[in-house]
């Protein structure tokens, strides 16, 4: 489907960027989605948290095309990622950028030759133009110093912040960030942060926050949803999610160590499998 | 007994057939990237410097070696017969039509393929192979192609520079240390060896060329996406490698005779 018919779709669809119909997805017969709805605001910074194995980043791997749902729809832009062609996914990709838990920057290659890789790849910007462009994207996420650097000479926190501007080169519409925050000192973890809500608003974005950091989400993001059990069991404004009484709900919010999501694994009695052993 | 033998048999057969289909689907797709690869040579020429030119110390060191062996183990064999003159000839041959080739290529499965296979696990345990899905960007066709093809560009020019050396290693022995004469040594290698020879060294170090690499960038970019995974990865690129090249040299030797 052309651009333009893809756009029109898009406009019929409502204001949502992403959008999820009664998702189904499992591995090895092991149910991960078991009927998934939501939808991502156009220009909106929404999260999608829950607890660990509750098929966060599945989501996301639903979303760029890299998986396909057992059942279900899941629409970007308003055109089903399932139904495209792969070039059509490839196109589909340009539009959009994505953050890996690692940054994942490629090590061959130096900061500013991570940056400019879209670009080398899909444009023929004269060598002149796409510094410019390289080196405003590094300034935007406060590393164009930095642009020599490889990858195993950075931080973390610097990582993901070239991986930001990585991601944003090619000036996608959405912008996925798969756990940003995790295993960044307090300082990295805010700018970080800042930098999700201030790419999304001043390169009018819409961004896709996938992280179990309850806390640190709520400064970022303008919705939330929350998986547990195949399932969106809750949806709303981070700070709304926060006084929600169920326990599903509670439990993940509060951080507490048992409830329906159990603190032990199922087991087997106790004492009867300490007489096994013996 | 007897039955979960042959079961076993049956399913270990099986297995081999999926690997081998799933091999050629792989080559076939990569066979389909070529034209477009050579548009950006590039990237090529770039892995013909890490296969290649990186492994050329090992390959010259190695080729001086088997020279020097085979010149002294030549040089005994042709004495009791009185013919040592035809020691040029008899490393020459040797050389290049066989050793030449399959020393190569096993070295190369060592260095090049494991290199590769390594490079292409840790790329997919890190993520940057789905990173570069994610950016639209074909990674059979911006990483794992170049590499298929600088390996089979490295190849024959490794193997033709270890049966160089290897001469060079043969003439070493047998002319400076053990006295056959210089212009006996040289003549004789020069009307023994026909094009045809050299040919079937070509032919062979293209052949296992096309097959190191494969293996290597094949099991590389299917390795589970951990350190065990990595590894094993690693470890299959050598043992399959050094298997296949053997049976791939009995076989072009025969279909060459």
């Amino acid at each position: 489907m052309p651009v333009s018919q893809g756009r029109e779709a898009s406009a019929n669809s409502g204001d949502s960027v992403v959008r999820a119909r009664d998702l189904h997805y499992s591995v090895s017969g092991r149910p991960i989605f078991a009927g998934v709805d939501l939808d991502i605001r156009r220009g909106s910074v929404t999260a999608i948290m829950g607890p660990s194995g509750t098929g966060k980043t599945t989501l996301l791997r639903l979303i760029t095309g890299q998986l396909q749902a057992d059942r279900g729809v899941v629409e970007v832009q308003g055109r089903d990622v399932a139904r495209l062609s792969r070039e059509d996914v490839y196109r589909m990709r340009r539009r959009m950028g994505m953050l890996f838990q690692n940054g994942a920057l490629l090590t061959d290659l130096d900061v500013y030759e991570n940056v400019a890789f879209p670009l080398r790849e899909h444009t023929r910007l004269p060598e002149r133009l796409l510094r410019h462009v390289v080196l405003a994207k590094l300034q935007a996420v406060g590393l164009r110093g930095a642009w020599q650097l490889m990858p195993a000479e950075l931080s973390g926190g610097m990582a993901r912040r070239v991986a930001m501007a990585r991601a944003i080169v090619m000036d996608p519409e959405l912008l996925i960030y798969d756990e940003p925050f995790v295993g960044l000192d307090p300082i990295s973890l805010g700018v970080v942060g800042r930098l999700i809500r201030s790419l999304n608003d001043t390169l009018g974005l819409t961004s896709i926050v996938v992280s179990h950091d309850v806390h640190d989400l709520a400064t970022v993001a303008d919705y939330a949803f929350l998986l547990s059990g195949g399932k969106v069991v809750a949806a709303g404004l981070p700070g709304t999610l926060a006084t929600d009484t169920r326990e599903e709900v509670s439990q993940f919010m509060h951080g507490l160590p048992d409830g329906p999501v159990p603190f032990h694994y199922p087991a087997p009695d106790y004492l009867e499998q300490l007489r096994q052993l013996r | 007994m007897l039955t979960s033998l042959a079961r076993e048999l049956l399913q270990s057969l099986g297995n081999a057939l999926q690997a081998l289909g799933a091999y050629t689907i792989f080559f076939l797709r990569l066979l389909k990237e070529v034209p477009r690869a050579l548009l950006r040579f590039s990237l090529v020429v770039e892995q013909v410097h890490n296969a290649g030119a990186l492994s050329l110390v090992i390959i010259m060191l190695s080729g001086l070696f088997v020279g020097m062996v085979l010149g002294l183990q030549g040089f005994d064999l042709l004495e009791r017969f009185g013919s040592e003159e035809s020691l040029g000839s008899a490393a020459a041959l040797g050389l290049l039509k066989e050793l030449g080739p399959v020393v190569t290529a096993l070295l190369f499965a060592g260095r090049a393929g494991t290199a590769l296979a390594s490079e292409l696990g840790l790329m997919r345990a890190t993520d940057q192979l789905a990173a570069m899905e994610v950016m639209a960007v074909d990674p059979i066709r911006r990483v794992v192609m170049p590499r298929f093809l600088g390996g089979v560009l490295s190849m024959p020019l490794l193997a033709a520079i270890f049966s160089m050396i290897g001469i060079f290693g043969a003439q070493l022995i047998g002319v400076q240390l053990m006295g056959v004469d210089a212009g006996q040594f040289w003549s004789q290698m020069r009307s023994a060896v026909e094009f045809d020879d050299v040919k079937e060294g070509v032919i062979k170090s293209c052949v296992f060329g096309v097959a190191c690499s494969l293996i290597a960038v094949y099991e590389g970019y299917h390795s589970v996406p951990t350190a065990e995974g990595v590894g094993r990865a690693t470890t299959r690129t050598v043992v399959i490698s050094s298997v296949v090249v053997l049976l791939l040299d009995y076989m072009l030797t025969a279909a060459m005779m």
